[in-house]
């Protein structure tokens, strides 16, 4: 059984790599054509309208959720993989607290940008604002990256200096800490009650806001997917750049790096606080979509399913984990009867994943290059995570 | 800040703390254990005291337990629950460590692979409690699963009462069950390990796997020894909580077991000796701190506990000693 599940898996990654020499094969300017088609396609989606695909809209079904909407989470969950690939793919640092930094983002548009939150009331009264004063979404995002940067530094200073599966666990304490701080500190973020009316780029949720409304959810996506191709193009660069290098040598061996000059430490909190600020991105996106937003939205089991996003899809790979983002956001939503059983399908993935084929479902292909061998490496080679 | 309450009570805060610490201790035996051999940190173990509490709410449901039976009945009731308790837990542990662990064993896989497997087991764990289990045994088991991820309350055995009180801290009888109890199975597992022969299989291997292979010790049984074992000390936990607390949930592991970690790292994870020493601290700690500041801190403490301890003596208390003298 076991051998037959494998075999018929050998077959489609060799499918995927043929795709993928194919495609490399090409002249630039097919690759670039192609490309193009594919953005193309991408702000397409929400409209997506031809025969014999319409199946795939989530509102196909019946009592299915809002198609467009469905897409903006999968556009945002595909964020917070390419963040948590930083992290845990390429730098080889299990992050079980993704989820503090998504509630960091989404709780300082809510902090700062929406009238109802005690942040805002105070400073209206500390410098005799008007009381619809609040500070301005644009403002907001980059108040939600330094703020994110910062808590990854602070998370990373003490705890990077721990072996692998101690830092495990102390970053899934560091979730629950968030969580139950946001729950905890009414006077801060008003606890369980939450804060409402979370501004968007046109300023707060009100009639006179016609394009990114709470009702229509097209723009937020196209919205959503302009950030995601701009990070992809931004962490692509980064992940070849000299940074990149380092973090595969750190991944790889710490110690052989270290004597090869490179200072673990260093790129390891680099990494840390580039996952936090693109998880907290996120998390903004998430927030100001949602216009709302409480502590039980940031609960340790989304954490989990960010970490099974990663190492399901193929951990180390964009592409990879882009796609592992898409079937765990996607595939509950279009097929409802097994949305009761999602978070028992996604811990059976794991499992099935971790001991059948620990790269994850599209493995990385830099690293299938670096130990040459590929077949070997694609049967037993351990996920580097 | 409530430093008059804390100071004030003193006496019934550091009880309180024990009996609880005292559970968490039991948990943090399963950790310690499967850490000190394998080197790894066996994320489903909170699951596998999971399973053990709805082992006894089973149980008990079955057996038709009213609240406050007689003491003759409470007693077996109790004595029921701990084996099946026991028995379920060593159960789902060896389960555990032969679909998930062995196939990666082999395969010589990195720590994290493991740690990954464990996360998703557990997920699988606790889904099959609260959603699976309650739809399938809900016609066979109607009071005791309810709607599926709720709490489930349990028959109170043991009625809570003042045994005595010294000055004025006042000690009642599960309290005092709890902690003798808990204390006793440790003692148990601390003679087996150190006195018996199968022990000393379980420390050579902690030792040094290769050498003790070469004299003849065999691995495997010791793995599935100490995942039994630990799971066996969690089975206990689980009776002990369902006695003092009375309630389970699918989900009550995820914190749990957290805090037993913690109290296992606390006191050295791979030490037996640490984790009672962690557990107790940790509980004592958890209740002044919830009385310092309030109650709804409480999961913080921990945590950041655990940061703390990690940061400052990653070896906890006591050190690794399950295999005496490591290198």
């Amino acid at each position: 059984m076991i051998d037959k599940i494998r075999s018929a898996d050998r077959r489609r990654v060799g499918m995927l790599t043929s795709v993928g020499d194919r495609w490399r094969a090409l002249a630039k300017w097919q690759q670039a054509l192609g490309l193009a088609a594919f953005v193309a396609i991408l702000y397409y989606l929400p409209l997506l309208g031809i025969p014999g695909l319409t199946w795939l809209r989530t509102d196909s079904i019946k009592g299915g959720n809002n198609w467009a909407g469905v897409l903006f989470v999968c556009a945002i969950y595909v964020l917070v993989a390419i963040g948590l690939n930083v992290v845990v793919g390429l730098a080889g640092l299990l992050d079980l607290g993704y989820i503090g930094f998504f509630a960091i983002g989404a709780y300082s548009v809510a902090l700062f940008g929406s009238v109802n939150s005690p942040v805002v009331k105070w400073i209206q009264q500390e410098f005799n604002l008007p009381p619809t004063w609040a500070v301005t979404w644009a403002i907001c995002l980059f108040i939600a990256i330094v703020l994110t940067m910062v808590s990854g530094v602070l998370l990373g200073w003490p705890t990077l200096r721990l072996r692998g599966d101690y830092l495990a666990i102390v970053t899934l304490g560091f979730g629950e800490i968030i969580r139950i701080v946001a729950r905890n500190a009414t006077g801060l973020t008003n606890g369980p009650v939450g804060i409402s009316a979370i501004p968007g780029p046109e300023g707060a949720p009100s009639p006179d806001n016609k394009v990114f409304g709470l009702i229509d959810a097209k723009p937020w996506y196209w919205l959503a997917i302009t950030f995601v191709l701009i990070m992809v193009i931004l962490v692509r660069r980064l992940e070849h750049s000299r940074v990149g290098r380092a973090w595969l040598a750190v991944r790889e061996d710490e110690d052989a790096a270290a004597v090869m000059g490179v200072y673990p430490f260093k790129f390891k909190l680099w990494a840390f606080a580039i996952g936090a600020a693109l998880g907290g991105l996120s998390g903004f996106l998430f927030g100001s979509r949602n216009a709302f937003i409480d502590p039980t939205q940031f609960n340790a089991n989304l954490s989990i399913l960010f970490v099974a996003m990663v190492v399901v899809g193929g951990s180390g790979n964009m592409i990879g984990v882009s796609l592992g983002a898409v079937l765990l956001a996607y595939l509950p939503e279009r097929f409802r009867d097994f949305a009761d059983y999602r978070w028992l399908v996604f811990g059976l993935a794991m499992v099935l994943v971790m001991i059948l084929r620990p790269q994850g479902l599209v493995p990385s292909r830099r690293r299938a290059r670096e130990l040459k061998d590929r077949a070997a490496e694609a049967e037993e080679a351990p996920a580097h995570v | 800040m409530h430093f008059d309450e804390l100071i004030g009570h003193l006496g019934q805060h550091t009880v309180d703390g024990l009996s609880k610490g005292a559970i968490y201790a039991l948990i943090a035996l399963g950790y310690t254990l499967v850490y000190g051999v394998l080197r790894l940190i066996n994320f489903a173990h909170s699951e596998v005291f999971m399973v053990g509490t709805f082992a006894v709410l089973i149980l008990w449901t079955q057996l038709g337990v009213q609240n406050n039976p007689p003491v003759g009945q409470a007693i077996l009731f109790l004595v029921l629950g701990l084996v099946v308790a026991a028995a379920a837990s060593g159960g789902t542990a060896l389960a555990l460590e032969r679909i998930a662990y062995r196939p990666l064993r082999r395969k010589n896989a990195p720590p994290l692979i493991f740690l990954i497997t464990a996360i998703g087991l557990s997920l699988v764990f606790v889904e099959l409690f609260g959603q699976v289990l309650p739809k399938l045994l809900g016609g066979v088991l109607p009071e005791a699963f309810g709607r599926p991820r709720q709490i489930v309350g349990m028959p109170t055995i043991i009625q809570q009462e003042t045994l005595f009180t010294i000055g004025n801290t006042a000690i009642t009888n599960i309290q005092l069950i709890v902690f003798v109890a808990a204390v006793a199975m440790m003692a148990l597992l601390d003679w087996f390990i150190n006195r018996t022969r199968y022990g000393r299989g379980v420390r050579a291997v902690a030792q040094n796997p290769e050498t003790a292979a070469l004299m003849g010790v065999n691995q495997e049984r010791v793995i599935m020894l100490i995942f039994v074992l630990g799971g066996i000390m969690a089975g206990a936990a689980a009776l002990l909580w369902s006695m003092r607390f009375g309630f389970t949930q699918n989900s009550i592991g995820f914190v749990l077991g957290l805090k037993a970690f913690t109290a296992a790292v606390l006191g050295g994870i791979g030490n037996l000796r640490g984790a009672l020493l962690g557990g107790l601290f940790l509980g004592i700690v958890e209740v002044y701190g919830a009385t310092l500041f309030a109650s709804n801190w409480e999961d913080v403490i921990a945590f950041v506990v655990l940061i703390v301890v990690l940061m400052f003596r990653p070896t906890g208390l006591l050190g690794e000693s399950l295999g005496r003298a490591r290198a």
